[in-house]
């Protein structure tokens, strides 16, 4: 196939600003976005700020802004483009510039930090453990995230409003809290945090998050939901309280 | 020029790189009390684990209660053509089944059977179905698991932190030197151990399944300080890298895919493998389909040769190739659509599903995948002590791909990320002992480290004009062309030229831009690991005449007896490279009998 022209215009800038840029540059047959950063990186910006691992979906690394949409530049393919369309890449909004596509996520590191880890039950009696797999279809469903953040990145609570960072988690971590909650041997208890500290009463379920997920993690639905729920028979359920109050708890 | 101050930390292990074998040396040496920091080149999580696709090889014998250690033992030596340290072979299938269930403790969600164990899956080169795993995201659970276990503990993680150099004190460590990604500044580390957990150096090939940070830094930053290097020749190409479209050539198609019955074939429809059982593996090898196919519902019968070792595989793939009945695209079919139905491949194999979907416009549950060889694992690396990790300089330690000796001539499927925290544990432990244990102030030597800066910067100022991806670009020409599957001494002698001017070249370097971010510059700085990996890997390819495992020569087509004895080392004398042969560590007769078993 004959290479064709394609018009890109890339965010480049540092914190202190920056502006868009065009570039020019043939496109052979199969590649991807991130095909395409890399040539003008070797070609024409040799600077040219980048995040990547694995080209494959696998890592998270190379979360952008494609035409306004976030994405894994590895996973969008050019030829999902209409001809003479021109290509716009920016960094992910939700989170402070480095440098051209390069974000401090560093934000989301440290909401990592705060929960609390994985706490085994005591083992059977003979030694073992055992899980069932019907037991772990759905923890297994979110350890698919790669922690490419475009969820964090997407979602409204934080994108537009930087100041909730401070109380917020993020959906990357509500699905990490569902995976620790419905992990069949832990015995931790997060429900105060999912509560106050994570903030998950911001989330109105607007599930932009699940829209963008490269790994179609049904996060709003299989996560934050069934926080959700818990969280009221926890908290909510007028029994239970009933007994806090006697329990005096 | 004013020295250019940079800041200072002082820890007593540094590991560098925050793979498996990386996370868990920080774990276990921050558990044994000593001052840990863990320093990356990417953010953490991203490292090359998290692509392992198939998964862990331990014998815990859930599947095949028959397996234990003595099998996966025999099945590494004989994988790795009998050259791999018999002693790391005994260590890794002892210890593997303890590291596994450690990760379960932490958190760590493998594929259940009925019983509730932990299921294992068959593999290349394994006896038994012996790999636990989670669909074909391994990795990612496991550098994840031990990733969110790292944090909890507490240990200091310098994220796009990349360390060039290593310092000594009379010939002992002290320090490691680098520069933030993010700043461009740089930052030394004074230290009493660094634990090299880096990887190895397959981004100097062209078609590869490795990623950017793969570029040999803990090689040559181990050579640079006079660490004997060791089995440098042995490169592992996979069998099955995707081929088209020309973008994603390369990238990995797990051989889970044939683990769980998918079968090569050419563009006639044959299962060529058949054609290819070699003498080694005759009396373990299925010979007809029908034989071939019985193996994946009882192991009783022998194996299908789709699951031969992986240079076995890759060397017949690429014979087909060269006859003519390759794909247009220069691949093979590997064909698990009408095989298995298509509930079971996206059950077994989602993200590969996922990758072919989205990337190659292949639905792999009703077409075949096109495939080939790509360069994938360096057996060689680091010369290390099999019981601690030590290498040759005091001090320092090497863990995983960077090391050298578990896989000898070739690496079985599973047999790395088991490496990753049987070594990973070790060298985190007794990097530990080693901090204790030492006596006496380390100094750092300043104008050292103030040279290194100097050099560092040396592209900014440069007078030249070469541009460092274009350098890196006719590296993997080179070696891809030159140091590839089927080498010949010519050529690899024309390779070793190349070398040199691309040297040459590099102190042409011009890098555009300030320090803050700077892809250019970073690979600037990375050509020097690369050419020097390449460079030892080319030297012992050219003194290794015979052909054996990740090593086939042309003009030496056999495998050589007097090659099967010894170690080929390549160390740094004077600056430059120097070479011998040295004898394999004597076997005990218990596990020479291991090895004597028929089948």
């Amino acid at each position: 196939m004959a290479e064709q022209q394609v018009h890109m215009r890339l965010w480049r800038g540092d914190a202190k600003g920056g502006e868009f840029r065009d570039y020019r540059i043939g496109v052979g047959e199969g590649m991807v976005v991130l095909d395409v950063i890399h040539a003008i990186q070797a070609q024409q910006a040799n600077d040219l700020a980048v995040r990547w691992n694995c080209k494959a979906g696998k890592c998270g690394s190379c979360s952008a802004e494609v035409n306004g949409k976030p994405r894994l530049m590895c996973m969008t393919r050019m030829n999902t483009f209409k001809p003479g369309e021109t290509i716009t890449i920016s960094p992910m909004r939700a989170f402070p510039i480095i440098r051209d596509l390069v974000t401090d996520v560093s934000y989301n590191f440290r909401k990592a930090e705060e929960i609390p880890a994985f706490k085994p039950k005591p083992k059977e009696a003979d030694g073992t453990r055992r899980m069932f797999q019907e037991d772990i279809d759905r923890v297994q469903e979110f350890h698919k995230c790669i922690e490419c953040f475009l969820c964090q990145n997407v979602c409204h609570v934080i994108r537009d409003h930087d100041d909730n960072k401070p109380a917020f988690a993020g959906p990357r971590f509500f699905v990490r809290l569902a995976s620790l909650e419905m992990h069949p041997l832990d015995s931790n208890d997060r429900m105060e945090l999912i509560q106050q500290k994570a903030g998950l009463g911001y989330c109105n379920i607007t599930k932009c998050c699940t829209e963008v997920c490269p790994e179609h993690i049904h996060i709003t639905d299989n996560a934050i939901i069934p926080l959700k729920e818990r969280l009221v028979d926890e908290f909510y359920d007028p029994v239970r309280r009933l007994f806090r109050v006697f329990a005096g708890k | 020029m004013a020295e250019e101050k940079y800041e200072t930390h002082e820890y007593d292990v540094i590991v560098i790189g925050a793979g498996g074998a990386g996370l868990r040396a920080a774990v276990e040496a921050s558990a044994q009390g000593v001052k840990t920091a863990l320093v990356c080149k990417s953010l953490l999580g991203k490292a090359h684990t998290v692509m392992a696709e198939g998964g862990i090889a331990a014998a815990m014998g859930n599947v095949y209660p028959e397996d234990n250690w003595k099998v996966h033992f025999r099945d590494t030596m004989r994988g790795g053509k009998l050259l791999s340290n018999w002693r790391m072979a005994q260590i890794h299938a002892q210890e593997s089944p303890d590291r596994v269930l450690e990760l379960e403790e932490w958190g760590a969600l493998f594929d259940r059977p009925k019983d509730g164990l932990i299921l294992q899956r068959d593999f290349g080169g394994h006896r038994y179905a012996r790999l636990a795993h989670v669909g074909d995201r391994t990795g990612l659970e496991m550098i994840r698991t031990l990733q969110q276990h790292a944090v909890h503990k507490g240990i200091d993680v310098y994220m796009e932190c990349n360390l060039q150099r290593l310092l000594t004190d009379a010939g002992k460590i002290s320090g490691a030197f680098g520069y933030w990604r993010e700043s461009g500044k740089f930052i030394l580390f004074k230290c009493k151990a660094v634990v090299l957990a880096t990887g190895g150096g397959g981004k100097a090939w062209k078609v590869t399944s490795n990623s950017w940070e793969y570029t040999g830094d803990g090689v040559t930053m181990a050579a640079d300080v006079g660490a004997d290097l060791m089995d440098m020749e042995f490169m592992q190409f996979h069998p099955t890298g995707m081929v088209w479209p020309p973008s994603v050539r390369g990238i990995l198609v797990t051989e889970g895919v044939r683990g769980d019955g998918g079968t090569l074939k050419n563009t006639k429809g044959e299962r060529f493998m058949f054609n290819y059982i070699p003498e080694f593996f005759k009396v373990e090898t299925a010979e007809t389909e029908k034989e071939a196919d019985a193996w994946y519902e009882d192991k009783k019968n022998r194996r299908t040769p789709d699951l031969l070792p992986r240079d076995e595989v890759a060397r017949a793939i690429n014979s087909e190739v060269k006859a003519g009945r390759g794909t247009e695209h220069g691949g093979v079919f590997l064909d698990i659509a009408s095989r298995r139905s298509a509930d079971y491949i996206q059950r077994r194999l989602p993200s590969m599903y996922h990758q072919f979907k989205e990337l190659a416009d292949v639905d792999i549950t009703k077409e075949a995948m096109e495939v080939g060889p790509t360069c994938h694992y360096a057996m060689g690396g680091v010369r290390v002590d099999a019981d601690t990790t030590a290498a040759t300089v005091p001090g320092l330690f090497a863990a995983g791909e960077v090391a050298a000796g578990l896989h000898g001539a070739n690496r079985l499927g599973g047999n790395s990320l088991s490496d990753l925290l049987v070594f990973g544990r070790r060298a985190g432990l007794y990097a530990a002992e080693y901090c204790k244990a030492l006596k006496g102030a380390l100094a750092v030597n300043t104008d050292q480290v103030n040279a290194f800066a100097r050099e560092m910067l040396a592209p900014f100022e440069s007078k030249g004009s070469e541009n460092p991806y274009t350098i890196h670009a006719d590296l993997q020409e080179c070696m891809q062309d030159l140091v590839g599957i089927i080498r010949v001494e010519s050529e690899l002698k024309k390779a070793l030229e190349i070398i040199q001017q691309l040297k040459q070249r590099t102190r042409n370097v011009k890098i555009e831009g300030n320090r803050q971010y700077n892809p250019g510059w970073h690979l600037a700085l990375d050509l020097h690991s690369l050419l020097g990996f390449s460079e030892a890997a080319t030297l012992a390819a050219i003194e290794r005449k015979e052909s054996r495992g990740g090593h086939t020569r042309d003009d030496y087509p056999n495998t050589d007896a007097k090659f099967a004895k010894v170690n080929v080392v390549v160390r740094k004398k004077n600056g430059e490279f120097a070479l011998s042969q040295e004898p394999l560590p004597e076997m005990p007769d218990e596990l020479k009998a291991l090895l004597e078993e028929k089948k």
